[in-house]
């Protein structure tokens, strides 16, 4: 789907659009059309949500907070300690919720109770925003979900934190027109997943996904008994 | 310097995290949404914006795409906040200070110091997740739990660059 999206005609971008049965108004579109295509697409799932589920977020993320807290990833010290390869607690939480999630929500889609919500690949993007991000991580030494945390447990240090990523976030919004028409179109290969990419079935490849993370979790107990 | 000294948390990360796996399910099911925080500060930061001004606010291309408004995230992100003082609170782990024990340690107890870094450490952060496409919840967990490529090379560059700034700055 990659290489097609690049070299999509107009024809195929129409019959796209109907084969996906939305009626997108027509409008002249600048640029090249796939990548119009695409943005409408996204444009179509930023719905506003429902007084229903903006109740529902407030009541996960309590949930999610208390989790973060009892773990204790609102720590400064256990989130350095992930960065100084002390402390595997970070690294513990999160395969662990990747592996139980991935079986749980892959199973909940085969039965076709959820939608997926796979985030695009655009490898120049992920890996230059994920380096800077993580420059972000070592000098705060919160991330935005466990900074929320840090600051709710009394972490008041958080709050020059969360000030400073809402600059960020309005920083990047001032650049965005730019950097969408050069970094997030460098390497743009769409909501591909694993799976595809190596060229298996996705049932098959979790099967041995799930066992590799945890042999990871257990080879990390066996050799670092000593590091949380 | 004891970079050992954290004691992690009073739940089992095993524990914890597997219901973070099954919290997945439930947004999945219950809202159609991901976990994810960091768009929910672009959103703030949008709304601030749209108080000085909305027109230039509404006029940049990101907020074109990701509205400025109370969303899902937005609730979610306060939640968080919510839920972290019932546990520490309950749990008797309420901490209260402005500078972290380990950072004072490596760089004093100068309030201005910790917080300059961390307002910086926030922005550089932003920027980065919002090139990057979410955070260490919205790629490093839920985009990695359904495979996404781009989550997972996020997630190891997340790591690549905090690895590298954390052992630089406390040169070791």
């Amino acid at each position: 789907m990659n290489m097609n999206m690049d070299t999509n005609t107009l024809s195929d971008h129409e019959s796209l659009i109907h084969a996906e049965g939305r009626a997108t108004p027509h409008v002249p579109l600048p640029g090249i059309l796939p990548l119009a295509n695409k943005k409408a697409a996204d444009r179509q799932k930023e719905k506003a949500d429902t007084p229903r589920q903006i109740m529902l977020g407030l009541f996960f993320g309590v949930i999610f907070g208390f989790l973060l807290q009892k773990g204790g990833v609102g720590k400064y010290e256990v989130l350095l300690g992930a960065l100084f390869l002390t402390d595997f607690t970070v690294m513990k939480i999160m395969l662990t919720a990747i592996a139980t999630g991935m079986i749980g929500i892959f199973s909940l889609h085969a039965l076709g109770l959820v939608e997926l919500h796979v985030k695009p690949t655009r490898y120049a993007a992920n890996i230059i925003g994920g380096l800077i991000f993580g420059v972000g991580f070592g000098l705060l030494g919160y991330c935005p979900g466990t900074g929320a945390a840090a600051l709710g447990q009394g972490n008041f240090d958080a709050i020059a934190g969360v000030l400073g990523l809402l600059a960020g976030s309005y920083l990047y919004a001032e650049t965005s027109g730019f950097l969408e028409a050069t970094v997030l179109k460098w390497g743009n290969r769409g909501k591909i997943t694993l799976p595809e990419l190596v060229g298996a079935r996705r049932t098959i490849f979790i099967l041995w996904f799930v066992p590799l993370l945890a042999t990871i979790l257990y080879l990390l107990e066996t050799f670092f008994p000593m590091a949380r | 310097m004891d970079y050992m000294a954290s004691d992690g948390g009073a739940w089992s990360p095993y524990l914890v995290g597997a219901l973070i796996g099954l919290l997945s399910m439930a947004t999945f099911y219950f809202s159609n949404h991901p976990i994810g925080a960091s768009t929910a500060y672009a959103r703030i930061a949008g709304l601030i914006g749209k108080v000085f001004s909305k027109r230039h606010t509404e006029s940049l291309k990101f907020y074109q795409e990701t509205k400025p408004n109370i969303q899902w995230d937005v609730t979610l992100l306060l939640g968080i906040l919510l839920g972290a003082a019932i546990a520490a609170y309950t749990g008797g782990e309420i901490t209260g200070y402005w500078v972290p024990p380990l950072w004072e340690e490596r760089f004093g107890s100068s309030y201005a110091l910790r917080l300059g870094v961390a307002f910086l450490g926030g922005a550089v952060m932003a920027f980065g997740a919002r090139l990057a496409g979410g955070c260490t919840s919205g790629h490093g967990i839920s985009g990695a739990l359904q495979l996404s490529v781009g989550s997972w090379v996020a997630l190891i560059c997340f790591f690549i660059g905090g690895m590298t700034t954390a052992r630089l700055m406390f040169g070791i």
